[in-house]
């Protein structure tokens, strides 16, 4: 036994939530739906998995309803890999993000992706020890869910399209709304957090340090190492590809491929490289097909 | 006095330059070899080891910096910085420096619901009595070496080490408001 009296831990506190998301930055997180999967994944230097039953791409096709996954695919994928597993709840669905926890996912992800379970309020985010990453399409949606709680933002981008125009609208649109609220007198920062229907004091914050409470994703459409760099580029700090990967012809190439061109995303030459002979990509969906029913990223409120 | 590298391939970079900032110490991002020229000492920020280990050997970093770090280059790693600096990670197979005297295992305290804040004592000279840590999905420090000396414990386990120019923390003093780790670090680069 020791002698020392230590300190005693403090867990789940919003520095380490935060902090998880910290270490997440300048990778690929993959959308996974089995063991073998999740292996790929990791073994092409994915920081993270999402395990989830059906990739957007085949929710997109196969419609119904889509919600948690089955506890027993999450615990095989938590098993065959050591990189952080993240699994998805319904919006609003706090008792799926209750077994999410229990499960002891490592990031829980309350997405638009799955079938809202609630037309009108988000989960709690604070009442829960393991963190959580929501989606936003601009500035208010993404202060709305860091008001919540979540640790970590991602735009939404169109999911399951392989068409990366939404994501870079949205990313356009949140980092276009920061840039404009730092140029903002104190004065109108009451009206714009009105207008934008965000927390006062996270505008105030933002108004600040011309950046996002936390980290800042992106999501939705990305297929190719040219799409990941460019939400690189356009000031995403991670990204996430759901469909892009294991709905392409060579997943393992192009997994390894899409996280070399983020490590790499400023450098031209080795984009090129990244990107010679890797296969067909996922076809792909023009959005502007798609009525509002079909749009993933309407949901969140 | 040349600038203090922080490698910026993959996870926390940002929060080591915010530090070295505040110190007012100068200090940029590297990635690639020749930047590495022009530095006093190298941070290998915390993320996810086997990202980073496969980048750096994607990147033909891995073999050169182990030199540069073997012939004397400064060096500070947190986390899984710590970790690719090990001589071995407990039942991983992936990429190391093989730099420092120890062994690791990886994610020892737990999934992320078990990553923690708490005091954590140092026992260094000319370092304060204590400071703040974040240990998030931390490795432990399993076996240290004769050479390495312990810097900070908690709960019995080393959670800092330092053998000769190299450093090494389980936890992330860059995501605490506590200086002390990265200042003794640039005073070591600096001699």
């Amino acid at each position: 036994m020791s002698e020392t009296s230590w300190s005693s831990r403090q867990t789940a506190t919003w520095k380490t939530k935060v902090g998880l998301a910290e270490m997440l930055k300048g990778g690929v997180i993959m959308d996974v739906t089995n063991a073998s999967e999740a292996k790929i994944a990791e073994e092409a230097g994915a920081i993270a998995v999402m395990a989830l039953e059906r990739v957007p791409a085949d929710i997109r096709v196969q419609g119904g309803v889509a919600r948690m996954s089955d506890p027993k695919m999450i615990q095989e994928i938590q098993k065959s890999v050591s990189i952080p597993v993240m699994a998805k709840c319904r919006i609003g669905h706090f008792v799926e993000a209750q077994i999410l926890e229990a499960l002891d996912v490592d990031f829980i992800d309350e997405s638009e992706v799955l079938t809202p379970a609630d037309d009108e309020f988000h989960v709690d985010k604070h009442g829960f020890k393991v963190p959580f990453v929501c989606g936003c399409r601009d500035l208010g949606e993404a202060l709305r869910r860091i008001g919540e709680g979540a640790a970590l933002i991602r735009t939404k981008g169109e999911a399951g399209t392989g068409n990366v125009i939404e994501a870079v609208r949205h990313m356009r649109t949140l980092m276009g709304q920061i840039r404009q609220l730092t140029r903002t007198p104190r004065e109108e920062l009451m009206t714009f957090a009105k207008n934008l229907g965000a927390p006062y004091d996270l505008v105030v914050e933002v108004s600040q340090t011309g950046k996002l409470p936390v980290p800042n994703f992106s999501a939705g459409g990305v297929a190719t190492p040219a799409d990941a760099a460019l939400m690189m580029q356009l000031g995403a700090e991670t990204v996430f590809v759901g469909s892009g990967i294991f709905k392409s012809a060579d997943p393992k190439r192009r997994a390894k491929a899409i996280v070399e061109a983020v490590a790499s995303y400023k450098d031209a030459k080795k984009l090129a490289e990244i990107s010679y002979d890797l296969g067909e990509s996922i076809p792909g969906v023009d959005v502007r097909q798609l009525n509002d029913t079909q749009k993933l990223a309407l949901r969140g409120w | 006095m040349k600038p203090i590298g922080v490698l910026s391939l993959q996870g926390g970079y940002d929060p080591h330059l915010k530090m070295l900032a505040r110190l007012g110490v100068e200090a940029y991002k590297v990635s690639t070899l020749s930047e590495f020229d022009n530095i006093s000492g190298l941070i290998i920020p915390g993320g996810e080891s086997t990202t980073i280990g496969k980048l750096l050997v994607q990147h033909n970093l891995l073999e050169p910096l182990r030199e540069r770090i073997r012939s004397g280059l400064c060096v500070f790693g947190t986390c899984a910085g710590l970790i690719l600096l090990a001589h071995q990670a407990e039942g991983s197979v992936q990429p190391l420096f093989d730099v420092l005297d120890v062994d690791v295992k990886r994610n020892a305290y737990g999934r992320q619901s078990s990553s923690f804040e708490a005091i954590v004592k140092l026992v260094g000279e000319n370092l304060p009595p204590q400071m703040a840590g974040i240990f998030i999905r931390a490795p432990q420090i399993i076996r240290i070496g004769s050479e390495v000396k312990v810097l900070a414990s908690y709960e019995d386990f080393p959670v800092a080490v330092q053998q000769g120019r190299i450093m090494a923390a389980s936890f992330h003093p860059e995501l605490t408001q506590d200086t002390a780790l990265h200042e003794a670090f640039v005073k070591l680069a600096q001699s």
